[in-house]
């Protein structure tokens, strides 16, 4: 079923979305294309629980600058990691993983996020961007190494 | 506090815990030895041996908890009172047996009898009873957890087992139960749970270990958690024996977890661990690649959710489940998820029924659950029974999983999580569909799909459409299915033939007979197709009534395969605007876009306004100004798209909803058809013919295919055009800044033609001024320009002159051009005005306007020639004002030498042109007889340049007595330098003026002589001044005035002199003027001496002597005036301004001389001053110098700088 890797490498991000503070997904990439519906409907149900955390969390997520929200939604096949970015621009990174690959270690998962979010600022500080979406190939390839990549 | 309780049990050496226990609630803690014994004899005898049989049994058990007590009784006692104290049987087996811990003896008295003593002795007992007992707990848990630990580290060993070490750890989970620490207990059971886990995962890491292969067997028994029971023993036994699977291992782990938790009244914390087990399980089962049944997790997942769910329930009260729905609600979706797929997996939710191999399954499913369990036997909603009802049946299913998904979706909607539930709605929403219910499954269906679409999740929006796209389809709404299928058939997420399928099937109905004809569907246009840009043809997007009109639109087709449009419309709204300006050509060069191009913005296709994003504000800066006089009446900020902004939030979402389209059905529609679109941008063209003046709005695009209606409902921005009608007007202006008198000058002639047709016949009558001249020219060409100055075609020019009118007719022309065309006309030169200004010419206004206008500066004079056009539109006259300026000014002057008179006439070039001057003339038009004026110049032909002058001189000659005054015409012929040759000959420049009392009567003359002795003036000495003035003829005309006196036929005039000098040169001393009385006569002179005195050294001018004439005053007072008093006259100045020549030295001199001016004389007659004409008077000695050297003593040298 699913994404459970057959050979190889165990992957680690399956899918990879950024969304907006209105949940639009402004990026998603997931590593087997066929099943980026399912994803989609994960990651989308998923936001549920991101909102819950986030509105139970209230400010005092904001003065502890703990963005990582841990392991929120798992399922029978995936986890869905949100990470959630609570500054002004309210920006949510999402990451599901296998949970086979117990490997992961929180750590390392914070450190993709931080990876990602990084990548995310620089993306949004080219003035040309476009707010609605995020097309940079240098994202791209970020995410599809951390999607592919053993960490 | 610790809640410890203790057996006691009979002493068996048996009992003893052999090297390598494992128990620990059986384990004997403590030992104790109880004697009544109070006698010597009876102790040595038995007691004593058997004590040490009991120690030396508890050594080789290394056990050294032990206690031995002893029994006295009172009544025994007393009959031995001779036993000494120090040899009691407590002393004595204190002795033999305690030799360190004479605490391991405990002396109990009379424990039956009520008194202070036995009470004491008990209490005694008891603390050390506990002390020891506790003492040797601590010590024995602490070996066993040592012991445990060792056993752990070992576990790399070959030959570990996990069950063994399993049953280990639980002892003592099960102790510290049993000590009520429940939280230590569930420590020792989470310890496991993740030793457990991490094998599991090292396993699925390829690094196996031996133990684990037992639990790997294919998974046979599926019936599900069990926590009713504290203990589930059954389970307990089979990993005892090692025989559990891995469901039976998690099941039991996880029971005596649920059991501790809801002992530490913790039941969410157990509802959100069930869920992570189960979802554990399943990928633990996965990862170990272990043989499952189909159907078999499912089940063993929904019974143990049921399983959870109803143990909770069980444990808390109705208000604490629902406010903890967030917790338990995972639970619930789960049981449904797996439910459904149960239903899927047994043929329950095919429309047929499950078929024979169906239900083989769902036997051996339920075989797989095995016998219900007695503890829920008696309940009437098991799981177990749950399950397998709903596995009995279509219908049973049917309801239970109708059930389930109803609850959960309401409990996910109760807290908000809505997302869940729409995802679980959508679960449902297949079910239906499975069940041929369509209606019921496309509430969910909506629902699910409005959520994706208010948040823009791209491909859930196509999958769900798509299976709203079926569902309506099902369920016959045409409308519905067609806009589905139309925004499906754009949808870039489905694959070519999805797409091409649902383009197909909104052909084929379109392509259907309709039954009722004039039936139209009515779909929104974004998905079929979207309007990108429009261009108008003309760019300005105005046209004159009558003109035709293109828009071309380009249209991108969202359609995957060329579709076929009947037509395509829009429908346009039609306004007049009162505000005609908005028509003219001025205002579309200054509106409107530069190029005609409006462009739409691109839909933001999948993404709808969602709340949050609301379209940006379109502010735009408003002035409103007063028609009046342009002035600015308010100013502010206006939004453009508040009808966007403030619209209704809910109306937003209806995006699918084709009930919003309306079409308008207008009279103005521009038309197009057929088009066949092909995929990508198409451009169509609409061409109209403008009818009605006024504003045209485009509103509604649509395209028809067959009955069906693509509709754009508002087509936004607005996109106007103008049609607009224009009366005929006539322009005409000169070709250059201004228009010269005098040389043929070009205008231009502009006719717009506006709604009027130009027909052939048609002319301009121009009403000839008088004094200007048009000129006409055989080859003088008009051009016809259309209205957006495109040159047409080009015709010759027929003008026709009669002496009052000419005529000049147009070349035919369409409405709505312009005609251009270009004519000379001249200003003749005005008749020349008599005057003793020296430069006049042109009209009267035109006089006045030259004064006002020489105050500022040279500006040449002006003429205004007023032309009054017959236009062929219309019955009223066109009058236009031309304005010529004259390019000269002329001025003249009279120069004397002696007796002999000359004129000057100076010619000024006021324009930017060159000219060429040729024969001048003077002529005298009095005519007087014996007059000549003889020319010095000696060019016939003089160029005069740009604001340059050229100066003519004629001699004026005469044989008889010469006329007092002299009427002077002076002509100049003159023509543009630049200009080769000039068709016509142009009339000259004349000019005309008067000349008076030129003829000489004094000649004035002055002489200064050093002092006598001297041969040079020197400064500082005082020199004789000689005037001489003499009268050069006898009596004339002119000299008949006031001042005239005869006495013996001799007359004579009383003359004023004035020595002045202006540049203080000179000091005159003594009286500086006199009257004199001069006989009119020839030759008569008088001599005048003067004292004056040189103030600097050098050539000096002499100054200046004046002569006036000295006219009495008409009354008899005369005699009585002083030869000074009329010196303080103010009738001097009084006299002077008929003056032409500014005399400034009199000017000054009066200032100078006069300035101790009193008023006493005032009311009194006085003579007066007249100044003698300039040409009666000669100054013979004007210009001459007298050489002045400095006086001998002189050593300083005075410069003065003024």
């Amino acid at each position: 079923m699913g994404g459970a890797p057959s050979a190889g490498p165990p992957k680690t991000a399956i899918c990879i979305p950024v969304i907006t503070k209105e949940n639009y997904p402004l990026y998603i990439r997931s590593t087997p294309m066929e099943n980026e519906l399912r994803f989609q409907y994960m990651v989308h149900t998923s936001l549920d629980m991101v909102d819950e955390k986030i509105s139970s969390m209230g400010k005092a997520l904001v003065n502890q600058r703990e963005l990582y929200l841990g392991l929120l939604y798992p399922t029978e096949d995936y986890k869905v990691l949100p990470h959630n970015y609570t500054t002004i621009s309210k920006v949510k990174f999402v990451m599901v993983v296998n949970p086979s690959n117990t490997a992961l270690r929180d750590n390392e998962i914070h450190r993709m996020f931080w990876k990602l979010h990084n990548s995310y600022i620089d993306v949004m500080c080219n003035p040309f961007c476009n707010p609605r979406t995020i097309s940079s190939p240098g994202t791209d390839n970020m995410v599809m190494s951390m999607m592919i990549q053993v960490c | 506090m610790i809640h410890l309780e203790s057996n006691f049990v009979q002493f068996k050496e048996e009992l003893l815990p052999k090297e390598g226990n494992k128990a620990l609630l059986t384990f004997p803690f403590l030992h104790i030895y109880w004697t009544e014994c109070c006698d010597t004899e009876v102790y040595k005898a038995t007691v004593k041996d058997d004590l040490t049989k009991w120690q030396n049994v508890l050594k080789a058990h290394s056990s050294v908890d032990w206690l031995i007590v002893i029994v006295e009784n009172d009544a025994k006692k007393k009959n031995k009172t001779n036993i000494l104290p120090r040899t009691s049987i407590v002393d004595k087996i204190r002795n033999d047996f305690c030799n360190k811990q004479s605490d391991r003896c405990v002396v109990l008295s009379d424990p039956l009898k009520d008194s202070s003593r036995t009470q004491e002795s008990w209490n005694a007992f008891l603390t050390k009873l506990r002390t020891l007992l506790l003492m040797s707990f601590t010590k024995n848990l602490g070996k066993f957890e040592d012991d445990m630990r060792t056993l752990r580290e070992k576990r790399t060993e070959p030959g570990w087992s996990f069950c063994e070490y399993f049953m280990v750890q639980e002892e003592l989970a099960f102790v510290f139960e049993m000590l009520q620490q429940f939280e230590d207990a569930l420590v020792q059971y989470d310890e496991l749970d993740a030793l457990f886990s991490q094998y599991v995962v090292n396993f699925g890491a390829g690094d196996g270990a031996n133990w684990l292969t037992f639990f790997c067997q294919p998974v046979k028994s599926w019936n599900g958690l069990i926590l009713r029971k504290p203990i589930d023993m059954e389970k307990r036994e089979s990993i005892q024996r090692r025989e559990a699977t891995l469901l039976d291992l998690r099941s039991y782990l996880f029971s005596r977890q649920c059991t501790l938790l809801l002992f530490l009244q913790r039941p969410w914390e157990v509802a959100q661990r069930a869920l992570e087990l189960l979802h554990n399980c399943v990928q633990e089962l996965k990862l170990l690649e272990v043989s499952v049944p189909p159907g078999a997790l499912d089940c063993w997942v929904f019974l143990s959710c049921l399983e959870v769910l109803q143990r909770i329930e069980g444990c808390c009260d109705r208000a604490q489940i629902d406010s903890n729905i967030a917790h338990t609600v995972g639970l619930w979706s789960y049981a449904t998820e797996k439910l459904k797929s149960l239903g899927y997996l047994c043929g329950l939710v095919s429309e047929k029924g499950p078929n024979s191999e169906d239900l083989n399954r769902t036997v051996d499913l339920l075989a797989g659950l095995g016998a219900e369990r007695p503890e829920t036997a008696n309940t009437a909603q098991s799981p177990y029974k749950k399950l397998k009802e709903a596995l009995s049946s279509v219908e049973a299913f049917e309801k239970h999983y109708l059930d389930l998904s109803h609850a959960t979706i309401e409990m996910y909607t109760s807290i908000g999580r809505i997302r869940s539930a729409k995802f679980v709605g959508k679960d449902l929403a297949e079910f239906y569909m499975r069940k041929k219910a369509p209606q019921k499954a496309e509430i969910y269906l909506q629902g699910a799909l409005k959520n994706y679409l208010a948040e823009g999740w791209a491909l859930p929006i196509t999958h769900t459409r798509k299976q709203l796209a079926e569902c309506q389809k099902h369920l016959g709404q045409i409308e519905n299915y067609l806009q589905t299928s139309s925004l499906l058939a754009s949808d870039h997420h489905l694959t070519e033939e999805e797409r091409k399928h649902f383009c197909q099937e909104i052909l084929d109905f379109a392509s259907q007979p309709s039954d009722n004809p004039g039936h139209k569907i009515v779909l929104p246009m974004q998905s079929f197709a979207q309007l990108r840009d429009l261009h108008f043809d003309p760019s300005n997007a105005v046209v004159h009534v009558g003109g035709v009109l293109c828009i071309e639109i380009t249209m991108y087709s969202q359609m995957p395969v060329p579709v076929h449009v009947e037509q395509i419309v829009v429908n346009v709204h039609f306004s007049i605007e009162k505000n005609s300006y908005r028509k003219t050509a001025e205002w579309l060069t200054k509106h409107k876009t530069s190029n005609g191009i409006v462009n739409f913005p691109p839909e933001t296709a999948p993404f709808p306004v969602s709340q949050n994003s609301l379209p940006a504000l379109e502010l735009y800066e408003m002035f409103e100004r007063s028609p009046s006089d342009n002035s600015l009446n308010t100013t502010g900020i206006i939004c453009r798209n508040v009808h966007m902004l403030l619209r209704r939030q809910e109306s937003s979402s209806s995006l699918e909803m084709p009930s919003g389209v309306a079409l308008e059905e207008g009279a103005h529609v521009l038309r197009c058809s057929p088009v066949t679109l092909e995929p990508g941008a198409n451009q169509i063209t609409f061409r109209t013919q403008a009818k009605e003046p006024g504003t045209y709005t485009l509103r509604q695009l649509c395209a028809s295919v067959g009955s069906v209606w693509f509709v754009l409902p508002h087509i936004y921005p607005i996109v106007q055009y103008d049609v607009y009608s224009q009366e005929p007007q006539l322009h005409v202006e000169p070709l250059a800044d201004s228009l010269l008198a005098g040389i043929p000058q070009k205008v231009k002639f502009t006719v717009t033609t506006g709604h009027y047709t130009i027909k052939n016949g048609d002319s301009l009558q121009l009403s000839n001024a008088e004094a200007m001249l048009i000129l006409c020219q055989a080859e003088s060409r008009a051009m016809v320009y259309s209205n957006t100055r495109e040159q047409s075609s080009d015709a010759a020019l027929r003008i026709q002159s009669s002496d009052k009118v000419t005529s000049i007719s147009l070349p035919v022309a369409p409405a709505y051009h312009v005609i251009e065309f270009e004519l000379e006309v001249l200003s003749l030169p005005s008749a020349p005005a008599l005057g003793g200004e020296s430069d006049m010419l042109g009209m009267a206004e035109s006089h006045r306007k030259h004064k006002d206008k020489q105050k500022t500066g040279h500006c040449m004079v002006t003429t205004d020639h007023k032309v009054s056009i017959d236009c062929p539109w219309s019955i009223y006259s066109t009058v236009i004002a031309l304005t010529f300026s004259v390019p000269f000014r002329t001025t003249h002057a009279l120069l004397s030498s002696g007796t002999r008179k000359y004129v000057q006439v100076c010619v000024q070039n006021l324009s930017e042109l060159d000219f060429q001057l040729s024969d001048s003339y003077l002529v005298d038009t009095s005519d007087s007889t014996g007059l000549q004026l003889v020319p010095l110049n000696t060019q016939s032909q003089q160029p005069i340049y740009s604001k340059q002058s050229v100066f003519f001189v004629w001699e004026l000659k005469w044989t008889e007595e010469p006329p007092p005054s002299l009427h002077c015409r002076f002509s100049v012929g003159f023509s543009p330098a630049s200009e080769e040759q000039l068709s016509i000959s142009l009339k000259p420049y004349t000019y005309e003026f008067k000349v008076e009392n030129f003829f000489t009567l004094y000649n004035v003359k002055a002489e200064i002589f050093p002092p006598s002795g001297m041969e040079y003036c020197r400064t500082g000495s005082l020199c004789s001044l000689e005037v001489l003035i003499t009268r050069l003829s006898d009596l004339l005309e002119v000299d008949k005035d006031e001042a005239l006196t005869e006495s013996d036929e001799h007359f004579s005039t009383k003359l004023m002199y004035e020595v002045v000098d202006n540049s203080s040169n000179w000091a005159v001393c003594g009286k500086s003027c006199g009257v004199i009385s001069m006989p009119v006569a020839a030759r008569a002179t008088h001599r005048v001496h003067m004292e004056v005195m040189p103030l600097f050294a050098g050539y000096l001018p002499l100054p200046d002597v004046r002569l006036f004439k000295y006219l009495p005053h008409h009354s008899a007072h005369s005699s009585q005036l002083d030869a000074d008093s009329w010196i303080e006259n103010d009738s001097l100045s009084v006299d002077k301004h008929g003056d032409d020549q500014p005399d400034s030295s009199s000017l000054k001199s009066r200032g100078s001389v006069h300035s101790a001016c009193s008023s006493e004389h005032k009311g009194l007659p006085m003579p007066r001053l007249q100044a003698l004409p300039a040409g009666q008077v000669f100054n013979s000695s004007s210009g001459t110098q007298v050489l002045v050297i400095p006086s001998q003593d002189d050593h300083v040298l005075e410069v003065s700088v003024t």
